[in-house]
């Protein structure tokens, strides 16, 4: 069980704690500072913070014994001298990191590797606790990046990272929008995957292009990795094969629409989302706040409610912002209206720690 | 040498005292000073080594006007301000 929180919020990074069977704001750090992201990498305890200073840039950070030190933030590779890059917008695509949208810890077996997943979408690695930043020049480089777009956000990011519980060269990233892509060697070579998916925002006869999808999250059942789990732009998609193929699960009340999804570490058929009213709006259906879950593997769903607002709640709970606990008990998610909520019982019930934080972007257990 | 003052926000991010180096263009300066700060190099510049985009800089009052390689004449006698640009309100 985990008693400690990190809430990454447009104005700091604020530490929850539980503490007599309560959770409460512990302290706060970068406070006034627009803090993206954290991990915390139980190899050896230390913990990474992305940052984004809008005129200065973005920076990484990492703790120590004494507070935080800043660490090389990952930097793409220069720009071939004439070489002009642009989106299907015809905008130039900036080599430049813009955001730091998934951060992950490599395998047991490599003790300070960190995978990193940055807008426009270049990925990186570094060996070394983050000190240096490599580039995976194999995705870069692969031709059908060029078929990536901006979805979540202006640029194509890398937002979900999974790394193979089983075995470490094996890692899928995924894009939005750009789908999912498996590495089985290390990174030094690529894949893309996911027959399957559907875009229904795209003509038919692109519609299941595996690159066209806009996954909003991915995540992977560690103890049973062939399961992994997809909340994509317009629906719910759950994999049986390793992410190789895809089933849309369909009829999901309240809504298919959402941005992330945690399952459980040793039950591959037990997932947790935050529904909302899909694309266009985006808020809670009726005001109500819910998160879904389901025990079977998405034959059915059940809406979790209890302790949660079902009047005028407007929040909306981006990918990085639902967390489950290593041992699957406790959950957590944060709102772009600054409300916090914890579980200790998989979702049953919910107690609200705080609804006046800055806009939450990401939440975590530490 | 010129001078180059840094904008007072940056400084609780990352110490950029008022520093002096000689060179031609705005690029040859701010190497020289970065050389001796690298930490403050990302803050300013990008991936590309380009100006970020909501950062500006001005040679004796004048903003520049090449962004990319900072290529604007400088002389032993200019100030080059590094300022934040004005945006987001």
């Amino acid at each position: 069980m985990s008693d400690k929180l990190l809430v990454s919020t447009r104005k700091g990074l604020f530490t929850v704690t539980r503490k007599a069977g309560q959770w409460d704001i512990a302290g706060v750090d970068f406070l006034g500072d627009n803090v993206t992201l954290t991990l915390t990498d139980p190899r050896d305890g230390r913990s990474y913070a992305a940052l984004d200073h809008g005129h200065f840039g973005v920076k990484l950070h990492r703790s120590t014994a004494n507070g935080w030190e800043e660490i090389p933030v990952p930097a793409y590779p220069p720009k071939p001298e004439g070489y002009e890059e642009k989106d299907f917008w015809g905008r130039e695509i900036k080599w430049t990191t813009s955001k730091i949208w998934a951060l992950a810890t490599g395998g047991p077996d490599e003790p300070g590797t960190i995978w990193c997943g940055t807008l426009p979408g270049g990925l990186f690695r570094s060996t070394d606790h983050g000190q240096s930043w490599e580039m995976m020049r194999s995705l870069w480089d692969h031709p059908m990046r060029k078929k990536w777009n901006g979805g979540g956000a202006d640029w194509p990011g890398i937002h979900s990272i999974c790394v193979d519980a089983r075995n470490s060269k094996r890692v899928w990233v995924a894009v939005s929008t750009g789908g999912i892509w498996l590495t089985e060697d290390g990174g030094e070579s690529w894949v893309l995957i996911g027959d399957g998916m559907r875009a229904e925002y795209m003509p038919p006869e692109l519609a299941h292009d595996p690159v066209a999808q806009d996954v909003h999250c991915l995540a992977q059942c560690r103890a049973a990795p062939h399961r992994m789990w997809v909340q994509h732009h317009n629906g719910i998609f759950v994999s049986s094969d390793e992410g190789k193929t895809f089933t849309e699960i369909t009829g999901v009340e309240p809504s298919v629409f959402g941005f992330p999804v945690v399952v459980h570490p040793k039950e591959p058929d037990t997932a947790w989302f935050v529904p909302e009213i899909k694309d266009e709006k985006r808020i809670p259906r009726e005001g109500k706040l819910a998160v879904t879950r389901t025990r079977d593997g998405g034959k059915s769903f059940e809406i979790l409610t209890q302790g949660l607002p079902q009047t005028h709640a407007y929040d909306i709970v981006y990918r990085h912002a639902l967390a489950l606990d290593e041992a699957g008990n406790r959950l957590a998610f944060g709102s772009t209206t600054g409300g916090l909520w914890v579980s200790e019982n998989q979702g049953d019930s919910w107690t609200g720690v705080t609804h006046t934080l800055p806009p939450i972007y990401a939440v975590r257990f530490a | 040498m010129a001078k180059v003052v840094f904008t007072p926000n940056v400084q609780r991010h990352v110490g950029c005292p008022t520093a002096e180096a000689g060179g031609r263009t705005v690029r040859e300066v701010l190497e020289k000073v970065f050389a001796d700060n690298p930490q403050a190099r990302g803050y300013v510049l990008d991936d590309q080594s380009a100006l970020r985009r909501h950062m500006t800089i001005f040679v004796d009052g004048q903003m520049i006007r090449d962004r990319i390689h900072l290529a604007d004449a400088v002389t032993d006698h200019s100030t080059i301000h590094v300022f934040q640009a004005l945006s987001g309100g």
